[in-house]
């Protein structure tokens, strides 16, 4: 009549359910992302926009530059203090961020982004040492 | 209770809440918003889950409380009993728990439901069947889910496979950067639309209180600022995704890149949700499983069910009555089960 056997059976899955994310990451530690600058853009100092801006809003530069290039044949972009930048991702941005896996990837995998820019843009070729 | 007490008291609610957001990180209080209310919330959520089902869990259901279609049941094999009439009437677990399922998984009841026309010309009632609230209501609670799903991509690290697999599926139109989900925008139609149903519809608008607007208004403002959040006032979402995971390793600790005030809106906002949830009509999500006209077997017929606290009524039977009067039967002349024994 109470069926208190089921109830308590029905309330342990959905707690079980419900907790997924606290026993799921239970012993594993989190590899936190490490973005490399690499040396071109370390000499560069500083990126299109200031460093905060670029973490949050980088995508939606991308598109801005894309629906410029491609829809309104601009090619110029006027970035943080003036300085000038061609609108393009793999010439400009992967000029300075010389390697996708050291540096875009860190941060994309770690919150789980695939971009598919990569299946027509060539990324650049990444460095051979040691890997 | 008027329209515009239940209404704009649920507004203000939500607004306020929002404004409660705002003042505290304006104080500076991002370990109070970003820590310490997600684990009251939290731990409200499932202690109150918990303390409802038990709650629920304590009131007998003596009887079956079958519902009228579908009635005959295995005994009668000659009556024909369709596949709907096997899970409208189930004469065991497993068929009361596959209409359970219906219900769950398809809003089964709702699905039915009706629209009652009383025609001018003449008295004359037609019935229609009315399929909007239940479209609307499986567009909010999918999207929802999905929503909900997708965001476990901020709680685990390495990401389960079936999230990443549910982001392309979502974001299959490819457009803009950051790509469109479609769920999230379903998510505030169908809402919207719950809302709109209950200003416009007299006898619903009518019954309306207070504690129907404010989920409603609550989970708008949650949709709203969740969009805004991903598709305008951009937050740095590598510092989010620290923030959600410390939480979740609870290892607390709020990431020094600062993360916009949006996402501190937004999360509030789902603290207050998810706090709300089990003192609200919302904790329906535990008790569509309990509910006795769905989840028992229809076996009246067959299985006796006795409720055990009847009074306990003396009874005299018929074999004790005869018993008592078998002299005076056969005198009588009655018949009488068991002959009278011959005196010796
Ligand atoms: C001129 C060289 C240069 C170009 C071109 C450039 N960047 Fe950068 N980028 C940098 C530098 C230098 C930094 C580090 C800035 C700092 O530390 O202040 C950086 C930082 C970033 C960051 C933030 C990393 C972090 O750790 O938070 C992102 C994201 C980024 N760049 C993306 C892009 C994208 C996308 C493009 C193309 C639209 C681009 N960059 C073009 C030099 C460049
Ligand atoms: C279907 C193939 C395809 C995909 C996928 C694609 N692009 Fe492009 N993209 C192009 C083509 C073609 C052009 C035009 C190149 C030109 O005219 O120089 C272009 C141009 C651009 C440009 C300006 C020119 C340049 O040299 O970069 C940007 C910026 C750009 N794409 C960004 C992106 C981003 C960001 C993504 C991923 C979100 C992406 N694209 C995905 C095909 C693609
Ligand atoms: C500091 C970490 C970081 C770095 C470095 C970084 N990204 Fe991102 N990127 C992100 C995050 C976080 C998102 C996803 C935000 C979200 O989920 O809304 C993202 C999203 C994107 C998207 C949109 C993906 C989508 O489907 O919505 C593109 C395109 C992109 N990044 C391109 C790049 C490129 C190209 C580089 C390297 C030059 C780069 N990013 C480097 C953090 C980073
Ligand atoms: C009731 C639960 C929740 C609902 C209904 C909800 C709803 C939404 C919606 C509709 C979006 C828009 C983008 C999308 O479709 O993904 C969104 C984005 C977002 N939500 Fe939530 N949310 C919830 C809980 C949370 C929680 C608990 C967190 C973190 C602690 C969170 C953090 C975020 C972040 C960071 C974004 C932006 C994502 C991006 O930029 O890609 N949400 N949310």
């Amino acid at each position: 009549m109470y069926d208190g056997g089921k109830i308590i059976a029905g309330l342990l899955i959905g707690l079980v359910l419900l907790t997924f994310p606290f026993w799921y990451n239970l012993g594993k530690a989190a590899k936190l992302p490490e973005p490399k600058l690499a040396p071109e853009a370390q000499k560069a100092k500083q990126c299109v926009e200031s460093k905060e801006y670029m973490a949050a809003h980088h995508m939606q530069i991308l598109n801005k530059w894309r629906d410029d290039v491609v829809r309104k044949r601009y090619r110029i972009y006027i970035g943080l203090n003036g300085k000038e930048f061609n609108m393009s991702l793999q010439n400009e941005c992967m000029k300075c961020h010389t390697s996708k896996k050291e540096f875009c990837d860190q941060c994309h995998n770690f919150v789980d982004v695939k971009p598919y820019c990569w299946e027509c843009h060539l990324e650049p070729k990444e460095a051979k040492e040691g890997k | 209770m008027s329209f515009n007490l239940a209404f704009y008291s649920a507004l203000f609610g939500v607004l306020g809440l929002v404004g409660i957001a705002l003042i505290g990180l304006g104080a500076h209080l991002q370990l109070v918003f970003g820590v310490i209310i997600p684990y009251v919330a939290v731990i409200l959520f499932f202690v109150g889950m918990i303390r409802r089902v038990v709650i629920w869990g304590k009131c007998p259901v003596p009887f079956r409380i079958p519902t009228t279609s579908g009635q005959q049941m295995t005994s009668l094999p000659w009556v024909k009993r369709t596949l709907a009439d096997k899970i409208e009437s189930p004469s065991n677990n497993w068929w009361a728990a596959l209409r359970v399922a219906t219900e769950v998984l398809f809003f089964r009841s709702l699905f039915r439901n009706l629209k009652v026309n009383l025609t001018k010309d003449g008295p004359k009632i037609s019935y229609f069947s009315s399929k909007w609230l239940w479209l609307g209501a499986i567009a909010f609670h999918y999207s929802f889910l999905v929503v909900l799903l997708r965001h476990l991509r901020f709680f685990t690290q390495p990401v389960p496979g079936f999230v990443h697999l549910l982001d392309q599926i979502d974001g299959f139109l490819e457009v803009g950067l950051p790509q469109v989900q479609i769920s999230g925008f379903l998510l505030l139609i169908a809402v919207t639309y719950l809302l709109i149903r209950r200003i416009v519809v007299p006898q619903v608008r009518y019954i309306s209180l207070p504690a129907d607007y404010f989920p409603l208004f609550l989970i708008i403002g949650i949709a709203l600022s969740g969009i805004l959040m991903r598709y305008w006032f951009k937050v740095d979402v590598v510092a989010v995704k620290k923030l959600t995971l410390s939480l979740v390793h609870l290892h607390p600790k709020i990431p020094q890149e600062g993360i916009g005030w949006i996402f501190y809106v937004h999360l509030f906002l789902v603290c207050v949700l998810f706090a709300y949830f089990p003192f609200s009509k919302l904790v329906h999500m535990a008790g569509i499983f309990l509910s006795p006209t769905r989840n028992l077997p229809n076996n009246s017929r067959a299985v006796r069910h006795i409720n055990p606290w009847n009074p306990v009524v003396k009874v005299h039977t018929y074999e004790e009555y005869e018993e008592e009067f078998r002299e005076k039967m056969v005198e009588a002349g009655l018949p009488v089960e068991k002959p009278l024994e011959e005196k010796e």
